[in-house]
């Protein structure tokens, strides 16, 4: 430990402040039990609750031929999981106000002479109406009818040449799809550590959002500034019972994601722990910030939940991919942490990768918790010193009200 | 009346006072819309992938120029074996694979079934996943003009393939632009998340520095006081949609080919929700960490089973029963009829009634609750 001026050890003023800090949170147990167990609470629901894989798509068929291939046809899409028929319509104007108020997704519709046109091997047309603003589930929808129409016109033209003896013919291309890191192409598999970078993220930067601008609010700053604690000591004292107790619930959700949805740790479990804990001090060190630099719990509300709920969400490449956003916006992808947490995450969790894939995201990372807590410092060292006579004003302020 | 204006206008000073909220109230909602606008998009195309040509053929060739040119994906590296693979996907360099075997163009030539492989990185994001139902559709595509050829071969016979053409027509959004999907739900996102931060920290504030009861002490009903709390919440959280739609509509373009009036008319009803809601985490929160660790706790589930990326018709039964709860999963419909489909009142009416009833049960609610904890 490096011995300071007074003969100190570095850490010794620290200690008081941690333990100021445990016994705080040990009163209010309701907020303890949400930073514990909300993150495992929300992995477990919305692990079960969300994926990615469009199946059931609502589906109303109008056959304008009603023979018997028109309707094996049409059962062709009603027998995959990827649609279920909901309506028959007898006219194909009904299938406005159906797509209108997102009653069906799609609405196909056999022409008159289907059957016919089929048989005589003339060229058939059928139609596909897609509603196109949910436009995920309608691209891969779309592409769905694609592959049904392509394998059954690829059926019907083999069974033309089979009549005629000439069955020697084999379907042209075996192609052998696999899918890594996640065979069976379950959504948990990707989501969860998505998941709990995000839920992890929020929660982190929110328990310690309130730290400094509480005692603030309420006045008790004053007493912290005339006692011996140094700013150092405030900001570590008020990170570090937050980074156990955040390790605590992140390793809650690792078990769980093992246990329930099967999510494992291919790669170095001690690896996983380092960028856990560089993650969880960066995030509870951007609490900190913020609750240096705002002047009310609302605001420091605001600006935790303004940083990191959609910004987490949307550029952290946890659903959206980061190279489908426009050039602009990439560069504001590399401030958001969660991004180099989640990168990590799945190399080690799903590919089982070594340092060598990821060490530049670990960087990142260090960088970050190392920012976060300097900065905080150094602006609770300024304001505690030139803050004095404002928050006078503030106190008068406080009592006019 | 005059009690309640200058209540009113107290909460105004009050709001106007801390330097740092005004930009959190009126700037932060344009700049999340702005970044998030731009950067939510799901188009699946360019998926990075990577060739392992073993065969080297013409017809090899011809079968990757498919791929490459279907705008889809786009050839980020040449591996020397299979093996070779690995490198690519662990470091993420690419997200698919194709491995074309020996023998792939003799085989086709010989009517035989020829063997590829297509390998996707699971690990992921979604786009991997539907990047692979394009290969395999272009595949599908590859094998359909092979037929045509062999058929070529016995035209004499009078053969024909058959021939089947889908035509697909797209509604409301041709392009398929995942974004105009996206947009409009984020625009509902930021109004709930504004709304509800600033309520739900409102009254629990007063309680916790000790102010409630010298409001209690005025000639201010509770009613009186509720409304005057949130009035300029309500002016606050329409002017962000104001702002909000402005910017999705003029910048992003987004189109929007409803009614606007109907539009905020709506959101007003929305915010009934988000009003109350807060309301009611006010009342249940004895401190501020305590109200806004609630929100959070109501806002996670608001923004992942809404239907804002994650499909509702894919969640569990019992998952798509509890959607039915989530009150802005009704708001999206709405804002996604009004600006996509220019749907009118008489289409959105389930959607109007359904935020009605949860708007106002919520506020009731947490309305008696403050009464009761007020006497």
């Amino acid at each position: 430990m490096t011995g300071e001026p007074g003969g100190r050890p570095f850490f010794a003023g620290i200690r008081p402040v941690i333990r100021k800090e445990f016994r705080q949170i040990r009163r209010d147990p309701r907020s303890l039990g949400f930073l514990l167990f909300l993150p495992a609470f929300l992995l477990l629901v919305f692990g079960y609750a969300l994926n990615f894989d469009v199946k059931h798509v609502s589906l109303a068929v109008c056959d304008l031929d009603g023979t018997q291939a028109s309707r094996d046809f049409s059962g062709k899409f009603a027998a995959t999981e990827y649609f279920d028929l909901r309506y028959r319509l007898s006219d194909p104007r009904e299938a406005d106000a159906l797509l209108g108020r997102e009653a069906v997704g799609i609405v196909l519709i056999i022409p008159r002479g289907f059957g016919d046109d089929l048989a005589a091997g003339r060229e058939t047309k059928i139609q596909a109406l897609v509603d196109g603003a949910s436009a995920m589930t309608a691209t891969t929808a779309a592409g769905y009818i694609g592959a049904i129409v392509q394998s059954q016109t690829m059926r019907f033209s083999l069974d033309v040449l089979e009549r005629r003896g000439l069955n020697r013919l084999e379907l042209p291309l075996a192609v052998e799809t696999r899918v890594w890191y996640n065979p069976e192409l379950r959504s948990a598999r990707f989501l969860v550590p998505g998941l709990m970078v995000f839920i992890l993220m929020v929660i982190v930067v929110i328990s310690t959002a309130l730290t400094v601008v509480r005692e603030r609010e309420r006045g008790t700053m004053e007493q912290i500034l005339v006692s011996p604690v140094r700013p150092v000591d405030l900001v570590l004292g008020k990170t570090v019972p937050y980074v156990l107790i955040s390790l605590v619930s992140a390793h809650v959700v690792l078990l769980l994601g093992f246990l329930l949805f099967g999510v494992p740790i291919r790669g170095n479990y001690l690896l996983l722990l380092l960028t856990m804990t560089l993650f969880l001090t960066g995030g509870l060190g951007q609490g900190v910030l913020i609750s240096t630099m705002a002047k009310s719990q609302q605001v420091a509300f605001m600006i935790s939940i303004l940083t990191t709920f959609l910004p987490t969400f949307i550029l952290s490449g946890f659903v959206f991919p980061i190279r489908n956003m426009p050039l602009v916006i990439q560069p504001f992808t590399y401030l958001i942490p969660a991004r180099y947490f989640l990168a990590t995450l799945r190399a080690v969790m799903l590919k089982g990768t070594g340092l060598g894939a990821f060490w530049k995201e670990v960087l990142f990372l260090a960088a970050f918790a190392a920012v976060t807590i300097v900065v905080s410092t150094m602006r609770l060292k300024r304001t505690g010193l030139e803050e004095r006579p404002r928050r006078f004003l503030g106190g008068r302020r406080r009592v006019a009200r | 009346m005059r009690t309640i204006l200058t209540f009113i206008r107290k909460e105004f000073l009050q709001l106007r006072r801390d330097r740092r909220m005004l930009p959190i109230l009126f700037i932060a909602p344009i700049v999340q819309l702005l970044l998030l606008g731009y950067a939510v998009d799901l188009d699946v195309r360019d998926v990075p992938a990577v060739v392992c040509d073993l065969d080297r053929t013409a017809a090899s060739r011809e079968f990757l120029a498919m791929y490459f040119h279907s705008g889809y994906f786009t050839e980020k590296g040449r591996a020397e074996t299979p093996g070779d693979v690995d490198r690519f996907l662990d470091h993420g360099l690419a997200s698919m694979a194709f491995i074309i075997p020996r023998g792939f163009g003799n085989d086709l030539a010989a009517g035989r079934t020829a063997r590829v492989q297509l390998i996707a990185d699971g690990s992921e994001s979604q786009s991997a996943t539907v990047g692979l139902n394009y290969a395999s559709l272009i595949a599908a595509r590859f094998s359909e003009r092979v037929l045509a050829e062999a058929f070529e071969k016995v035209k004499a016979l009078g053969l024909r393939p058959v021939r089947l053409q889908t035509e697909v027509r797209v509604w409301y959004n041709p392009e398929l632009r995942s974004r105009y999907f996206l947009v409009p739900g984020i625009l509902g996102l930021v109004l709930m998340v504004m709304t509800l931060m600033l309520t739900s920290m409102a009254i629990v504030r007063e309680k916790e520095m000790g102010t409630l009861e010298q409001l209690i002490v005025t000639p201010l009903k509770a009613r009186e006081l509720i409304l005057g709390k949130l009035l300029p919440f309500v002016v606050i959280g329409l002017i962000d949609v104001i702002l909000v739609v402005g910017v999705a509509t003029l910048l992003i373009r987004v189109p929007l080919r409803g009614s606007v009036p109907l539009l905020l008319a709506l959101a007003l009803v929305f915010m009934l929700t988000t009003l109350g809601l807060g309301l009611f985490v006010s009342t249940i929160s004895r401190n501020q960490q305590q109200a806004m660790l609630t929100a959070v706790f109501f806002m996670i589930p608001m923004i992942l089973l809404s239907g804002f990326v994650f499909p509702i018709e894919n969640m569990p039964r019992l998952f798509q029963a509890v959607t039915y709860a989530i009150p802005i999963r009704y708001f999206f419909t709405v804002i996604r009829g009004i600006f996509l489909k220019g749907v009118g009142l008489p289409e959105l009416w389930d959607e109007t009634a359904a935020m009605l009833a949860f708007g106002l049960g919520i506020f009731i609610l947490s309305v008696l609750r403050f009464r009761k904890r007020l006497e």
